[in-house]
């Protein structure tokens, strides 16, 4: 997955070395068994891949719960998973918002609006979805960025990886990179996207199995919830167990956000930006196999996730009651040590070995998801179209597993980089995550607006993109303006972008050539494409499987949430 | 490079596409991996040394992770036993020409 600012703690660069894990022969077994399902996920899946669609887009045929699953499994990559614990350690129940504010309605809302125009006009990703609405420049522009950042993201994860599998199973960081990066490129240019969509549901389920535990005994090791906020409420104040106590405007919180930015910066700007726009998660939703199903990919990720934050965050407070120091100089541990320490404290072999798999699994995924949207984009929307154009399809799928391998390897020395220069990797990271936010100003208004001309897209892009950054870069690290944290920094930058990014493309629009009517046709609200209208499939008529009724469930549901963390 | 090529061309290979007709169900290999998991750590629960429950605050987790992987391999299984996925017509070898 991209790890947008608001998501990403710093990769975890320093575990603490004493986390070794006493694994044994039994661990490994398991172990060895997920790498071997893996690489025969790979092998039975290569039979599928016959076209070009076929391995980009698994053929637009599989079922919405299971591209459902790969959706939230794309997102749940170790580095989220160690980052939100760490989060909770150190801001507390504040850690909710990342879930209920932060994604659900972004998810709900990619669903129900934005879906029927992604699917409907049967691009294969988001940059040709720019493509069709404005001009080459805003597409290539979004693929070359794109691209880009996805190798980069991809070469991230696997140091993060290497850095957690050294501190806790004693391997040589470059063994791991080498071991790591070698599965990912035999099963994603084995079987495309259909296996790195498996492999993502299944670790969906291995998550589970390694969390679920984790949860259950440090909730039981620390007295219960109730035993858990009492501890909390008096070494950190009652906040720190509340969702929305001391962000009023004006107030000091560590998190350095008041509930406007929380709501504007988080909830709207930054999580939109990266759930609706971000190819790594909406490419899952392409792979569905109907309207009705790609609609409801984001709708059945919802559900999971809003439940998913309690096995991030109660590991992540608990971990703050059982080592008050952590993340202080009082202490070698960080905070992105929170679940190593507990695995290594509460598990015995046989659970260690799931939760060890688990957490491998997860930073495969995390990377495998990057490979996978990256080879579509390069292959599709850069290769095809501006330098080898109208050659037969089984070149494109020859090429599209080149790539693969070629982004694996860029990836492995992207890694390799990362481990001497990790400041700059994380500044890097922080500046393409901007390009989420302005990318999804120009899909908002490129889908409501039909005036939004032809170039406006290209420097709504451009102008959003070097906002957030001079924002960030300048008015922010330089101390122009004073905000107290980095994350309170992110939302404010993501704001204006935002702001920029529409501005500029409202002015440009004032001045240049609309798009011609009939070029627009399931690419603007009101407008239908033929894709659009074909009928439902049989049983997609099921109550339970209309899009409205699902989304608006899950809005409720993580409204309903915030009730107990309110008062 | 309107709207009418991609959509003419996505279409096309749609009709090609072998993914629907010969992807292997992703149920069996969930509910097999869960299942072999599944006996693995139940055993592991089931043998537990006063050591292991000690570690994991007298709960003997292995036992019940153990347990609740078998039920979801079984119920994957299950599932993919009464609902087996109706199988999509074979697409023809050759493009039929336009």
């Amino acid at each position: 997955m991209r790890i947008p600012p608001y998501l990403a703690e710093q990769p975890p660069t320093s575990l603490a070395a004493e986390l070794r894990l006493p694994t044994n022969w039994l661990d490994y077994t398991i172990l060895a068994i997920y790498f071997v399902v893996v690489l025969g996920i790979g092998f039975a899946a290569r039979r599928s891949v016959k076209t070009s669609l076929d391995f980009f887009l698994s053929g637009r045929s599989l079922p919405a719960w299971v591209t459902g699953l790969a959706f939230v499994s794309a997102n749940l990559a170790a580095t989220e998973i160690l980052g939100m614990a760490a989060n909770s350690a150190q801001y507390g129940a504040y850690t909710v918002h990342w879930y209920w504010v932060g994604a659900i309605p972004a998810m709900v809302f990619l669903g129900l609006v934005m879906m029927p125009f992604y699917y409907g006009s049967k691009v294969r990703s988001v940059p040709e979805f720019l493509l069709l609405r404005f001009d080459k420049g805003a597409h290539l522009l979004s693929s070359a960025l794109f691209a880009f950042a996805a190798v980069l993201i991809a070469g991230v994860n696997l140091y993060a990886l290497a850095i957690v599998v050294e501190a806790l199973l004693g391997w040589p960081q470059w063994v791991a990179i080498v071991v790591a990066g070698f599965f990912v490129l035999a099963y994603i240019t084995l079987g495309g996207l259909s296996s790195a969509i498996y492999n993502e549901v299944l670790q969906f389920f291995v998550i589970l199995a390694a969390l679920i535990p984790i949860t259950v005994l440090s909730l039981k090791k620390v007295g219960g919830w109730d035993g858990l906020t009492d501890s909390l409420t008096k070494a950190h104040g009652a906040d720190f167990v509340t969702a929305w106590g001391g962000t009023g405007i004006g107030d000091a919180n560590p998190l350095g956000a008041n509930w406007l930015t929380i709501v504007l910066g988080l909830g709207f700007v930054l999580s939109f930006g990266y759930w609706t726009t971000n190819f790594a998660e909406v490419q899952r939703a392409l792979s569905a196999k109907n309207l009705s199903a790609a609609q409801r990919t984001p709708l059945i990720a919802a559900f999971p996730k809003i439940f998913i934050v309690f096995l991030v965050m109660i590991p992540g407070l608990a971990a703050a009651v059982l080592v008050p120091k952590i993340g202080t100089s009082g202490s070698d541990l960080q905070y992105n040590d929170a679940i190593p320490y507990l695995m290594e404290q509460l598990l015995p072999n046989g659970v260690l070995g799931i939760a060890v798999t688990g957490l491998l699994a997860a930073f495969m995924a995390g990377m495998a998801a990057n490979i996978s949207s990256f080879n579509t984009v390069f292959t599709s929307d850069i290769w095809a179209k501006y330098v080898v154009r109208d050659r037969e399809d089984e070149y494109y799928v020859r090429f599209g597993r080149l790539i693969t391998a070629i982004g694996v390897l860029a990836s492995i020395g992207t890694a390799f980089l990362a481990s001497s220069f990790s400041n700059i990797m994380s500044y890097l990271q922080t500046l393409f995550s901007f390009f989420n936010v302005p990318m999804f100003v120009v899909f908002i208004i490129g889908m409501f607006w039909r005036r939004a001309s032809m170039k406006s897209g290209f420097w709504g892009l451009l102008a959003g993109t070097t906002a957030a950054m001079i924002n960030y870069f300048v008015l922010y690290k330089q101390g122009i303006v004073d905000i107290p944290s980095d994350q309170g920094a992110n939302f404010v930058s993501a704001i204006a972008g935002f702001v920029a990014g529409a501005v500029v493309m409202v002015a440009v629009s004032l001045f240049t050539a609309p798009k011609p009517e009939e070029a627009l046709q399931g690419l603007v609200y009101g407008t239908r494409s033929p894709g659009m209208a074909e009928p439902p499939a049989e049983g997609d008529d099921a109550w339970y499987r209309k899009p409205a009724l699902l989304g608006w469930g899950a809005v409720i549901l993580a409204a309903a949430c915030y009730v107990p963390f309110s008062f | 490079m309107s709207e009418h090529n991609v959509h003419r061309e996505v279409t096309e290979l749609e009709s090609k596409s072998a993914t629907a007709a010969r992807l292997f169900d992703v149920r069996r290999i969930i509910g097999g991996l869960f299942v072999v998991y599944g006996v693995i750590v139940t055993l592991a629960g089931i043998t537990a040394s006063d050591a292991d429950l000690d570690k994991a605050e007298g709960v003997n987790i292995n036992l019940w992770t153990g347990l609740g992987m078998l039920a979801l391999g079984v119920f994957f299984l299950g599932w993919l036993w009464l609902r087996p996925l109706k199988q999509a017509p074979v697409p023809p070898e050759e493009p039929t020409v336009e």
